[in-house]
């Protein structure tokens, strides 16, 4: 059913260098101490990190429940936010998929998908068999979803300990660790492009419309630089 | 648990398991070496850029009580320590959480 050789290599990915483990367990604590100054209780803390696994539709989540959203304006507001996991999710399945595993793995590997095990796996996934990714991906993600609800646990426990000086501390680690491990994989044309001009349509957009500026200043680099990828190419 | 904290992670949970799911959805239809898939590509990397600059430069959260220039100077400072220590990712992290809290402890 599953390559557990594999999985686990993938599990321990988590280990190395360029691993998201601490700027994944930083943001999880912050979002745990979030979430105890909102009024959740520790296994509601829980069952949200569990469930949910992505960072600003947390932060969301805790914003609506203190201003008392509605549901339909939580689920709007979430969708937007995480929007950016359908164009990850279809730059990583097609590299995983192959006839031979049942679709439920897939149904299920697909709550994985969050930036940080997704840059682990882009960076890996030549070294592994086509076969055998899936398992690889499982394990990636297992361990980067695990350490976001330990991380929750710390932060919910040591949130009266937490000053906001820390907090922002924490806040900025994910960020950066974003930006570093982009300019890490900055080795093609068009990946360049796409990174350099999402990185400065964004803030423009932002002028025009800041709800949706991620997405259209996404688009609009994405599109540029597959565009011009292709013309050198030809 | 109470019953509205209940509904509103579940609310979260869909919200944000339907991208997932529709990426896996379109994906069963794209192969790894087609024209969409390289253009998916992009803007997979582009969005994850576009996110990364609009939570640094217009931050929402606990980032809003710190200035411009010393973000600047931490994601500076951050990228050094990436290149100075041969690319790892562990030490850039680390150090920026370090360095803001200390600047912004003093201000």
């Amino acid at each position: 059913m599953i390559k557990s050789n594999i999985f686990l290599k993938g599990l321990f990915s988590i280990k190395r260098l360029d691993s998201p483990a601490i700027a994944l367990g930083a943001s999880f604590v912050a979002i745990g101490a979030l979430l105890k100054n909102v009024g959740f209780t520790i296994q509601e803390s829980i069952f949200s990190s569990f469930l949910i696994y992505a960072l600003p539709g947390s932060l969301v989540l805790a914003e609506s429940i203190f201003i008392g959203a509605s549901l339909i304006n939580i689920f709007l507001a979430v969708w937007l936010v995480n929007a950016r996991l359908y164009p990850l999710t279809v730059s990583l399945m097609p590299l995983v998929m192959t006839k031979k595993h049942p679709r439920w793995k897939y149904v299920l590997s697909c709550h994985f998908v969050a930036v940080s095990p997704w840059l682990i796996m882009k960076s890996n996934y030549k070294k592994i068999n086509k076969e055998d990714r899936l398992d690889f991906w499982i394990g990636i993600g297992t361990a980067n979803w695990l350490i976001g609800i330990f991380a929750t646990i710390i932060g919910y426990l040591s949130a009266d300990y937490l000053n906001k000086d820390m907090l922002i501390g924490l806040a900025i680690v994910n960020p950066i660790y974003f930006t570093c491990a982009m300019i890490g994989v900055m080795e093609s044309k068009s990946i360049s492009v796409a990174i350099i001009l999402g990185a400065l349509l964004s803030p423009v957009f932002y002028f025009i419309t800041p709800e949706w500026c991620i997405l259209f200043g996404g688009i609009a680099a994405g599109s540029i630089a597959f565009l011009l990828g292709e013309k050198s190419v030809n | 648990m109470s019953t509205e904290i209940f509904l509103a992670v579940i609310v979260t949970w869909a919200a944000t398991y339907l991208s997932r799911l529709l990426g896996m959805l379109t994906s069963t239809k794209i192969d790894e070496n087609s024209k969409i898939y390289r253009w998916f590509n992009c803007l997979a990397y582009s969005t994850l850029a576009a996110l990364t600059s609009r939570v640094l430069i217009f931050p929402n959260g606990d980032l809003m009580d710190t200035n411009y220039l010393t973000r600047i100077i931490v994601i500076l400072i951050a990228i050094s320590i990436y290149f100075l220590s041969k690319r790892n990712l562990v030490y850039s992290t680390v150090f920026s959480a370090i360095i803001l809290t200390v600047i912004n402890s003093q201000t």
